[in-house]
């Protein structure tokens, strides 16, 4: 397992930047997610990682070693692909095989390093199909016991999860995350769901339009989000947004509109009174009265019933919220209904800047 | 329930119709070239009785064409080397690579295939005797690659775009330099494609006749050769001929007919 | 799609382009010499030029190509149509009807013709029929110089049914292109099965019916071994006189006026096609 260092890593394809000057450390051991929507470069990066696309400027480091102008084969990595990429023509063990088979590693080696992949894949009966026996999820794992049979510096995976059905995604979750625990390789993970990179990566890399909006835990990501895209982009449903001003009042900073006054829980300093973005996340918002709260009031217009929460859709004076409450509540559309901002959990976000100052 | 029967019976009456449509001249040939000439001359036998293979000798060794038909098979088999040669790298390169004045060279090699090969026949026999080459199955081959080889780019262009890119990215991945990936990887799972289609470019060579005429004097061609001899010949010679020509066309069609029909996108569902 | 500069592509190409130069591109232009310059090498002259056109052969020839053209592809296109059309509705045992239409494909135009002769001529199977039968008492003759018509008919039904099959595949491939929703729109709509065929078919193949009209027209104006062997120089043709002037009267330059002259035809068709019918979609 190698640390894997990018310095100011840029790709260009003609006019458009698709990866703009990014710089990060991943850690020997290390289980990141590359997050974002499509188009955010998060799979231009791992190509460039791979080798598979070549920089236009900045450096790419496996430990000290500058890998940045050597081929694919030469960075002793693996991949896993969205398409899984399982050679048709090739038997299931001589897939797997194949990358012990190009090293010219002996025939018992690759037999039993074959052996030990499939088995940790759960693949062992499996060995001697064609890719077009099998299911997708069985087709996955092949490519994952693939990709492990050599035990890479670094392993990248691109949306490995994206083309299986919603229960075979959630198991095949944990069986990853086992996986590279127990392997330790540095990898590098490609997602558009938030889900799979809260659940999965040590740290999570938020990226959008090529560029790098915030790195680091789920916990970091989640409560204290850089930007309003991050806020945004996390967390479902989706973080409240609220046009605010900020006005004195009582001797404290308020966070202001028609029909909602928060107080900010600690001295900022700002340059303006206007221009900023009010955030607070649905589950933040209380149906009881408690300490810390400010009560807001409207009308509710669509009840989401999830049973295991309820979703409630209002229409407020400063606007449409949406609010989260666990297990079952009773609400009806059109009733009017009294709920509670939870003061120490709100966001504040620059309009201007879309950064975070709260 | 009545109209539908009436719909099936119909059908089956046009299909009927059209294979017998399609059909009868095959069958027909083929019944003429085994005839025996007297059951052929005689008005009373519509179908044949006797049938007999002194034609096919007669062909072959007394009339020539035997040496044809290697003429042509040779001729094909060298324009499938030269095309394929010459086209696959192309094709490939059409498939994979988005460069400057590829669209250009697309429109170039799509207008050579509307282009009349036999306007190209009379100053290739020039250059060719200057060459040393005319009358040769050099020349002709030469000949049947330029007509060959644009059908041979644009079908090994789709054929290798039908390759998912990542099977030759995965194998960059786990080892492969991008040239043994494409020998190992995307070339055999090319391989039925590029079969298919040097069947279709052995059939157009096979088949082609009005160059292969103006190139050869003495080495004909098989349809060189009936060209200039059939009209004359014994009806005999002129069926059995007609046969020989048709069959290797007809059993490689018969091999490649899935992918003549998914060549033209067409679905068999 | 690798998109990197490199000189990969270009190297790749590299090949077929210098093949195609001096095998396509310079016979080409020694073509254009040839049809300037007099037999027998001289100075640059129209004379060649004059002398074909001078010749009432080479109308009869254009005459004829024309009319053959004009008769056999409308042919063509309506049969490939109705075919097409046929084996789309994919009742029990299609494809085994597809692969037969489309046996023709495989066959070189010399063996068309010698099919043809094989049931037209007087011992074919037509007389014969027709003789045992005791509809006629001596067998019809279909070739032959006095009757040149006879021999236009069979000849346009050998190219209707040898070629076809080409516009059939064409069509076909157009037609199973349009998506079933859109019918199935007309039938929630109450469309009756004319109209559909009217507003939904025939506006979606369009472009198919201009690609199979396109190559086969090029393909006509082409026409040779079957005039050739079925009616020699009774119907001349311009590909006929072509070979004519090549190999029997050994006078090349003008072969290559013919030659020209056929070039030049395909590439007025091409022009029309792509600046009048050519339709959004690519061919």
């Amino acid at each position: 397992m190698v640390k894997v260092t990018l310095q100011e890593v840029t790709k260009q394809f003609g006019k458009t930047t698709a990866v703009n000057n990014i710089s990060v450390e991943i850690e020997k051991g290390e289980f990141i997610v590359l997050l974002g929507p499509s188009g955010c470069g998060k799979t231009t990066l791992l190509r460039c990682i791979s080798g598979l696309e070549k920089v236009t400027s900045g450096k790419i480091l496996f430990n000290e070693k500058d890998v940045t102008n050597l081929p694919p084969k030469e960075r002793n990595i693996s991949m896993v692909f969205q398409n899984y990429a399982v050679w048709p023509h090739l038997k299931v063990k001589d897939n797997i095989g194949f990358p012990l088979k190009i090293k010219k590693s002996p025939p018992q080696e690759i037999e039993t390093k074959v052996k030990w992949a499939s088995e940790m894949l759960g693949i062992t009966e499996l060995l001697d199909r064609y890719p077009h026996q099998l299911s997708g999820g069985q087709r996955q794992r092949v490519a994952v016991a693939r990709a492990i049979v050599m035990e890479p510096d670094v392993l990248l995976m691109d949306e490995p999860l994206s083309n299986l059905d919603a229960l075979l995604r959630v198991k095949m979750r944990s069986e990853i995350k086992k996986l590279q625990e127990s392997l330790k390789v540095t990898t590098i993970y490609v997602t558009h769901d938030q889900v799979e990179a809260m659940t999965m990566g040590d740290r999570i890399a938020v990226l959008r339009n090529g560029k790098l909006q915030q790195i680091g835990g789920s916990d970091e990501i989640y409560h204290k989000p850089a930007n309003l895209f991050v806020a945004g982009f996390i967390g479902s449903p989706q973080m409240n947004f609220i046009d605010v001003e900020l006005k004195e009042a009582d001797g404290t900073l308020n966070a202001t509109t028609k029909g909602l006054q928060i107080p900010l829980p600690e001295a900022i300093s700002v340059r303006n009174t206007s221009g900023y973005i009010l955030g607070i996340r649905p589950e933040h918002i209380y149906t009881k009265e408690s300490p810390n709260t400010t009560p807001i009031s409207g009308n509710i217009y669509f009840v989401e019933a999830l049973r295991s929460d309820t979703v409630l859709h209002l229409n407020t004076e400063f606007g449409k919220i949406v609010v989260k409450i666990p297990g079952d509540f009773d609400a009806k559309e059109g009733e009017s209904i009294k709920l509670y901002i939870d003061n120490s959990k709100i966001h504040l976000f620059e309009k201007e800047s879309e950064h975070s100052i709260l | 329930m009545g109209k539908e029967k009436l719909k099936s019976l119909l059908t089956l009456f046009v299909a009927g119709i059209v294979s017998l449509w399609f059909l009868t001249p095959i069958v027909f040939i083929t019944l003429s070239a085994f005839a025996t000439s007297e059951d052929y001359y005689n008005p009373h036998y519509i179908i044949p009785r006797h049938y007999t293979i002194s034609h096919f000798y007669k062909l072959f060794f007394t009339l020539g064409a035997g040496n044809a038909t290697l003429i042509s098979l040779s001729v094909a088999a060298l324009t499938i080397l030269l095309s394929f040669l010459l086209g696959v790298p192309a094709g490939y390169a059409l498939s994979r690579y988005k460069f400057k004045g590829k669209n250009a060279l697309k429109l170039t090699i799509l207008s050579t295939r509307m282009f009349p090969l036999m306007i190209l026949a009379i100053p290739l026999l020039i250059i060719f005797m200057q060459l040393g080459i005319s009358d040769t199955l050099w020349g002709i081959a030469l000949a049947h690659t330029t007509m060959v080889l644009p059908f041979v780019i644009l079908i090994t262009s789709s054929i290798f775009a039908g390759v998912d890119i990542a099977f030759e990215e995965a194998a960059m991945i786990f080892g492969l330099s991008r040239s043994k990936a494409f020998f190992k990887i995307t070339l055999p799972l090319a391989l039925p494609g590029l079969a298919a289609s040097a069947i279709f470019a052995f059939i157009m060579s096979w088949n082609e006749v009005f160059v292969a005429s103006i190139l050869t004097l003495q080495n004909r061609t098989l349809p060189a050769q009936i060209l200039s001899t059939a009209m004359d010949s014994p009806d005999y010679y002129k069926f059995t001929a007609g046969f020989i020509m048709a069959v290797p066309a007809l059993v490689f069609i018969f091999f490649a007919r899935r992918y003549l029909i998914s060549l033209w996108g067409i679905s068999l569902k | 799609m690798r998109s990197e500069r490199s000189i990969a592509p270009y190297l790749l190409f590299l090949p077929t382009l210098i093949y195609l130069a001096v095998f396509l591109a310079y016979p080409l232009a020694k073509a254009l010499i040839m049809v300037i310059t007099p037999e027998g090498g001289g100075s640059y002259t129209l004379a060649n030029i004059y002398a074909v056109m001078n010749d009432s052969t080479f109308w009869e020839a254009l005459k004829n190509t024309v009319l053959l053209a004009a008769v056999i592809i409308p042919l063509q296109v309506f049969l490939a149509l109705m075919l097409a059309l046929f084996v789309n509705t994919k009742f029990k045992g299609y494809m085994t009807i597809v692969y037969l239409i489309t046996i023709p494909l495989a066959l070189s135009d010399v063996s068309a013709a010698l099919m043809s002769y094989n049931i037209f001529s007087p011992e074919g199977y037509i007389n014969k029929i027709l003789l045992n039968l005791g509809f006629i008492k001596n067998p019809i003759y279909f070739f032959g110089f006095n009757v040149k018509s006879s021999e236009f008919w069979v000849i346009v039904l050998t190219e209707v049914w040898r070629a076809t099959p080409l516009v059939f595949v064409i069509l076909l491939a157009g037609l199973q292109m349009i998506s079933k929703e859109y019918f199935e729109a007309a039938d929630v709509f109450g469309f009756s099965r004319f109209q559909k065929f009217i507003y939904i078919t025939l506006p979606l193949l369009k472009p198919s019916l201009q690609s199979a009209l396109l190559l086969r027209t090029l393909f006509a104006f082409q026409i040779f071994g079957v005039v050739w062997l079925l009616a020699g120089r009774d119907i001349p043709i311009l590909a006929g006189e072509t070979f004519y002037q090549q190999t029997e009267l050994q006078q090349y330059h003008i072969a290559a006026v013919y030659g020209f002259v056929i070039a030049l035809i395909s590439i007025l068709i091409s022009w029309i096609y792509l600046t009048f019918l050519k339709s959004a979609k690519e061919v």
